[in-house]
């Protein structure tokens, strides 16, 4: 009973126990996330590297078979100069979107905690509200906001003698970028508020009796401060951006300069259902969660050495 | 992994800093709650009242971003009571000829009242995913913040690097492993990755740690509780504010979510309204009625959420920032 393991360090007794009953807990768990995270990375990068080939005459035959494909599907991937556009085009999204939202989500914020009391909770609602509408929905609902004819903004620019056309090559990845910013201000704000709450009312005290003004005390006492919730909302906002996939999905319909290939997602999407080309997809799908890890992580690291750079300074 | 831990730290302040800013910060009942006229009687003998001109430009500010957010929810409500013809020919912000009852009940009835059933499969897929991933989270959070055990920070730092894995980017793999064992194309294809839900661990470990004491959990083993016991009558009591969170974002989170079950679901029996909408979108060239009832289904739709998002946002504090000061 004593040799519970052949751990280099042997357990004691009360953490054989623990372990014992932390397993009970935490196995239902593990073994879905084993199922619908690990399982998935592992099966995609196995599929990756696979393709499918065709024996008999001319290659026409029936019989197919996977075979060993090494990196050929990732350089495919690369090559399709469809697919680097759509990644092109959603780094160029997050650059000028996040920025905005963040910016934008961190007015209000710093608007709402100086505002009287009496109007705080109708404008939180205001502006959290469209979280609670789907991507989809947001996409069907703005998509109609766009289109000529239904639309009453096309209608009134068209009044006031502007020719507005939403959906056209130039503009329609803005028109999505007004989506996802409509969508997720208000809950990037929420987040921000909740750490400027989380502020302690003295500091605010002592800037005042030092003579600050409201912008001052916004500039340097709060911003510095709700530092980390900037931090977690454009993380949050880099890994969302380069799933973009229901915006223009919903979208393509409306307009011709979305293509199949519109973002990574699509064209990993298009290539697994349309094109039935599972291998390129899964590698496609593999190079989209690369990204995403690396720039996440790029960003969460360059942060961090900032935030130690300036604590020393 | 240093930046999962920066990440934590971003997510929710350590309980102990918690602990101290609650008890420094006075007021008890948020500052938003309270009437304004009392906080402002309050400001103005403390001297701090802003100047009007700072409140007019304050509230001036927040009515233009109010219009951008509530335009197109406005738009909805107002082409819910359009016939399609309606939709196209007049002015958009305005009613004309409302039959709002009469043309919803056209959405609910049409095809054999498949809008119904797609309203049936989000609630369940959202209900009964969301329940399950947070009793699950609830097990693994607690387990992790109250057990000690070799590989206890291991484990947690792989969940926590999960959170950073975009769901869509697993969401293809996730089909060709589920079509590869049979399950894709069913409730359960849905369901299952639905029931997973990373986040919900870590908060429910960063709200475990805080709020259910050792001193506590000792004295019920000495009483002879077994530790299923102890977690259920205890634990998840003494978790409920947590609970309460992760089950709706959990239920948001499901609810929102359209790249899983597209590349999942073929049946339209078990589309989710998003996924029923959109393929009504789809056919509405052909058949323009469909325009109409796209847009009083996706008004139908929107309602609970918007329900669900007036309580959702009294709890946002508690989740995020403060998820772990109060019991």
């Amino acid at each position: 009973m004593r040799r519970v393991s052949k751990a280099p360090r042997r357990l004691t007794r009360t953490e054989a126990r623990s372990a014992r009953a932390a397993s009970g807990f935490l196995l239902p768990f593990l073994a879905l996330f084993l199922l619908c995270f690990i399982a998935p990375i592992g099966y995609a990068l196995y599929e990756s590297l696979l393709k499918v080939e065709r024996t008999g005459p001319l290659g026409l035959g029936g019989e197919t078979k996977q075979v060993w494909a090494g990196l050929s599907n990732y350089a495919h991937a690369l090559e399709d100069d469809r697919f680097t556009a759509g990644f092109g085009r959603v780094l160029l999204f997050g650059a000028v979107q996040i920025p905005l939202m963040i910016a934008f989500a961190t007015a209000l914020a710093l608007l709402l905690d100086a505002a009287s009391a009496r109007w705080v909770g109708f404008f939180r609602t205001a502006f959290f509200l469209p979280y609670g509408v789907p991507g989809v929905i947001a996409s069907i609902l703005w998509g109609f906001l766009y289109v000529p004819g239904i639309s009453p903004l096309v209608e009134m620019a068209d009044s006031m003698g502007w020719d507005v056309d939403f959906l056209g090559r130039g503009a329609v990845l803005w028109s999505i970028a007004n989506i996802v910013t409509w969508q997720f201000t208000g809950y990037n704000m929420l987040v921000l508020i909740a750490q400027l709450k989380a502020v302690p009312g003295e500091l605010y005290e002592a800037a005042r009796i030092d003579g600050a003004n409201a912008w001052q005390v916004a500039r340097h006492i709060k911003l510095p401060l709700i530092r980390p919730a900037l931090v977690l909302t454009t993380v949050f906002s880099l890994i969302g951006t380069l799933q973009l996939f229901a915006e223009p999905k919903v979208l393509k319909p409306l307009s011709n300069s979305i293509d199949s290939g519109y973002t990574p997602n699509l064209a990993a999407y298009n290539e697994a259902f349309t094109s039935n080309n599972q291998h390129i997809a899964a590698a496609e799908a593999v190079l989209l969660a690369l990204v995403a890890c690396v720039l996440s992580f790029g960003f969460l690291r360059l942060v961090g050495q900032r935030g130690k750079d300036g604590d020393n300074g | 992994m240093n930046e999962a831990n920066d990440l934590a730290g971003a997510v929710a302040s350590e309980p102990a800093d918690g602990a101290a800013s609650g008890q420094v910060r006075p007021e008890a009942v948020p500052p938003d709650d309270r009437p304004g006229a009392g906080r402002r009687a309050a400001r103005r003998r403390e001297g701090t009242e802003p100047p009007l001109r700072h409140r007019i430009i304050t509230v001036s500010l927040l009515t233009v971003a109010a219009i951008y957010f509530l335009t197109p929810v406005y738009w909805l409500v107002v082409s819910s009571t359009k016939s399609s013809s309606d939709l196209f020919g007049t002015f958009g912000f305005w009613f004309h000829d409302p039959h709002p009852l009469d043309y919803l009940h056209r959405v609910l009835t049409y095809d054999d009242g498949i809008y119904v059933r797609w309203f049936a499969n989000s609630l369940m897929y959202a209900g009964v995913g969301a329940l399950a991933a947070t009793l699950l989270s609830a097990a693994a959070g607690y387990a992790l913040a109250k057990f000690r055990f070799p590989g206890r920070e291991g484990i947690f730092n792989v969940i926590l690097a999960g959170v950073l894995i975009p769901g869509t980017a697993l969401a293809l793999p996730l089909y060709l492993l589920f079509s590869e064992i049979g399950l894709a194309n069913t409730y359960w294809a849905v369901l299952i990755p639905s029931i997973v839900s990373p986040f919900g661990v870590y908060l429910c470990r960063i709200y475990a740690a805080a709020a259910v004491p050792d001193s506590l959990l000792e004295a019920a083993r000495i009483d002879g509780a077994g530790e299923a016991r102890i977690f259920s009558t205890l634990g998840l009591r003494l978790m409920t504010p947590a609970l309460v969170t992760v089950f709706l974002f959990q239920f948001v989170h499901i609810w929102n979510n359209f790249f899983l079950p597209l590349v999942m679901l073929s049946d339209s029996d078990l589309y989710p309204i998003q996924l029923g909408l959109t393929s009504w979108q789809g056919y509405a060239d052909r058949q323009p009625e469909l325009y109409q009832y796209t847009v009083g289904g996706a008004f139908l739709s929107v309602l609970p959420l918007m329900v669900l998002m007036g309580v959702l946002q009294r709890y946002w504090r508690t989740g995020l920032t403060e998820g772990s000061v109060k019991a």
